[in-house]
């Protein structure tokens, strides 16, 4: 359909269509600004248990919101919310967090549990968290400047079994301590 | 054949803008002359009234999107009260202060300019708002002005002083300590009520965990009280079973649900209230939500729609259908199958921010992805929560299909998720 430049007749018509059926379909940022009232203006969350997820990476994001789609990965809240999406928007929601400028949490931590957690990540998690977990490797995420309280929580689905683990990660992870992993926290937490 | 969308919406632009000249011919003008203008509009301006959930994003996301537009904010109070978390003020595990942002971080971080004062009325042919001290001119407004009290469907309540005796606390603020005060003040083995009005108001499961915070209170320090909850509407109107549950397994005996009791007529010497005109119930503490509409302002511009009660707008930019170039968000407006909630509110913002800087850009609109998030606290361990992902759908406001939902269980996990959901939401307004 064309409007002719005398085409009033035409025109009168459309105007009588709501302005909802003009609009461009949701973008990145329409999508993605909705999850800012818990994880924070651009993702940069004020924290403790909601994860910030300005930089990270893109597939880390698209994959934990598929998990929590599929309920493969444990949740609360985030299932329910991720079943609202498509792959597409999901893909487009993890596309413009990983592009957002990331910045360093405030929080109290423990130092002798940084100093047992960077033990605890050279001997057991230093192959897939690179750079002291500043670095994301193929789906694994950054967890260095997270929240504390969030990666606790995330330690306690792993430990009680409720967060499967694929196998290589199940064979470092299962030998080690609810301490080590309360102190791997607070490890990556404290990198900057 | 195809239709340029761009194109198409360039010419909508022109047609809109002769008609709406039209429209407004028939508005009376009615804003008074008071001191002149305020503020003088050299540039593009969008003037936000309400700061609260709503109308803090609203300004703040228009900043972020286009520095260049002028944005004042309008607000009466110097500092803002959440009501997510009131209730836990009630019950004495949260203090005010917890709850209680200001404006001055949010202004400078993002250049909005503060008014503090009430609107005392706006016209939409002249586009200029009025404050005492004067006028102040806009391109478009965006409303954020909460709720305000049908009180005239109550019998016998005086707005000044019935409040005073039988507090609402529907508005987080001095209302809210009067509440805790009074239950503070309330002998052992006391009775309290709480009615709700028919839905839709604002923060729907709000009365319920009410409920939860007060017997929660009752049950440690004055364990032979009773709370009754008389509600107007047929059967608890959000997380039904959660409530129950809770009720069931922390309050068993202290809570008494009543569905369809509507509360008609009150008696504040007497500290009572009428149902459906008939049965008196007599209590020592007296929680009365009166049944509410469009905060004030919308109601006296005119906003709202045949209902007298609540604002209908488009559901792409939020934009009222009854006024060009005022746009009207959060619990005044009616925002399809969004619920009246704080997050609701935040998420309506972002899109009414992203779709007015499009208008106001000549560039197209896009449609709308919003979510609410909503947590009650069970007890001060527990917590439910319901979750909503929102689309349009033949030009309403529709939940996706086969998403949100409420929690399966009371939960320990879901009351500390509340409390960053709260740090959150309020460090997003205030920064």
């Amino acid at each position: 359909m064309k409007i002719r430049k005398d085409g009033w007749v035409v025109a009168a018509g459309l105007l009588a269509l709501s302005a909802a059926s003009l609009a461009a379909p949701p973008t990145a940022a329409m999508l993605s600004n909705a999850c800012a009232g818990c994880h924070g203006t651009h993702g940069v969350s004020a924290g403790p248990s909601m994860p910030s997820l300005a930089g990270q990476s893109k597939i880390s994001i698209v994959e934990s919101m598929k998990g929590f789609k599929s309920g493969e990965r444990p949740s609360t809240i985030m299932g329910r919310l991720a079943k609202g999406y498509s792959d597409a928007e999901i893909d487009a929601m993890g596309e413009f967090f990983s592009k957002q400028k990331p910045e360093t949490p405030v929080q109290t931590l423990d130092r002798a549990k940084i100093a047992k957690g960077q033990a605890v990540h050279e001997k057991s998690c230093a192959r897939c968290h690179v750079e002291d977990g500043k670095e994301p490797k193929d789906n694994s995420p950054i967890v260095a400047s997270q929240w504390l309280k969030y990666l606790q929580i995330q330690m306690d689905d792993y430990a009680s079994g409720k967060r499967k683990m694929f196998d290589n990660k199940a064979e470092k992870m299962k030998p080690l301590s609810r301490d080590d992993l309360d102190a791997a926290a607070h490890f990556y937490s404290s990198v900057k | 054949m195809t239709l340029d969308r761009r194109n198409f919406l360039k010419m909508l632009g022109a047609g809109a803008g002769a008609s709406a000249l039209q429209g407004c011919a028939g508005t009376a003008p009615m804003v008074s002359a008071g001191g002149g203008e305020i503020m003088p509009k050299s540039g593009r301006r969008v003037v936000v009234v309400g700061g609260g959930y709503g109308g803090t994003i609203a300004a703040k996301y228009i900043r972020m999107l286009d520095a260049s537009i002028e944005v004042v904010l309008i607000e009466r109070n110097r500092q803002f009260i959440s009501c997510p978390f009131s209730n836990l003020v009630v019950g004495g595990i949260r203090n005010m202060s917890d709850l209680t942002i200001g404006y001055d971080k949010l202004a400078s971080n993002h250049g909005i300019k503060m008014l503090y004062g009430d609107v005392t009325a706006i016209d939409a042919g002249a586009k200029t708002v009025a404050m005492a001290a004067g006028t102040l001119k806009y391109d478009r407004l965006v409303l954020s002005p909460g709720i305000d009290f049908r009180f005239e469907e109550l019998a016998g309540y005086d707005p000044v002083t019935t409040p005073e005796i039988m507090p609402h606390a529907w508005k987080a603020g001095p209302q809210t300590e009067l509440l805790r005060k009074q239950l503070l003040d309330m002998k052992d083995g006391g009775t309290v009520v709480i009615t709700l009005p028919l839905a839709p108001y604002r923060c729907p499961p709000g009365p319920y965990e009410r409920a939860n915070m007060i017997a929660l209170y009752l049950k440690q320090h004055k364990p032979k009280s009773k709370i009754i909850i008389l509600d107007a509407n047929p059967d608890i109107t959000s997380k039904a079973g959660l409530f129950r549950k809770g009720w069931a397994k922390h309050y068993a005996g202290m809570i008494s649900y009543k569905g369809a009791n509507k509360v008609t007529a009150v008696d504040a010497k007497n500290r009572s209230v009428l149902i459906e005109g008939v049965e008196e119930v007599k209590a020592d503490v007296l929680n009365v939500i009166p049944p509410q509409r469009a905060g004030d302002i919308a109601v006296k511009a005119g906003l709202v729609g045949a209902d007298k009660k609540w604002c209908p707008v488009n559901a792409t930019t939020f934009e009222s259908t009854l006024a060009k170039d005022i746009h009207v968000i959060g619990d005044a407006c009616v925002a399809g199958a969004m619920p009246k909630s704080g997050y609701s509110a935040n998420s309506e913002a972002k899109i009414c921010a992203t779709n007015v800087v499009a208008l106001m850009n000549g560039r197209e609109t896009i449609e709308i992805s919003g979510i609410n998030t909503c947590y009650s606290f069970i007890t001060d361990k527990e917590a439910v929560s319901v979750a909503g992902v929102y689309k349009v759908a033949n030009g309403a406001i529709v939940g996706v299909p086969n998403s949100g939902g409420v929690s399966p269980d009371l939960s320990e996990l879901e009351a500390i998720y509340a409390e960053s959901w709260l740090r959150n939401i309020l460090t997003e307004m205030s920064t």
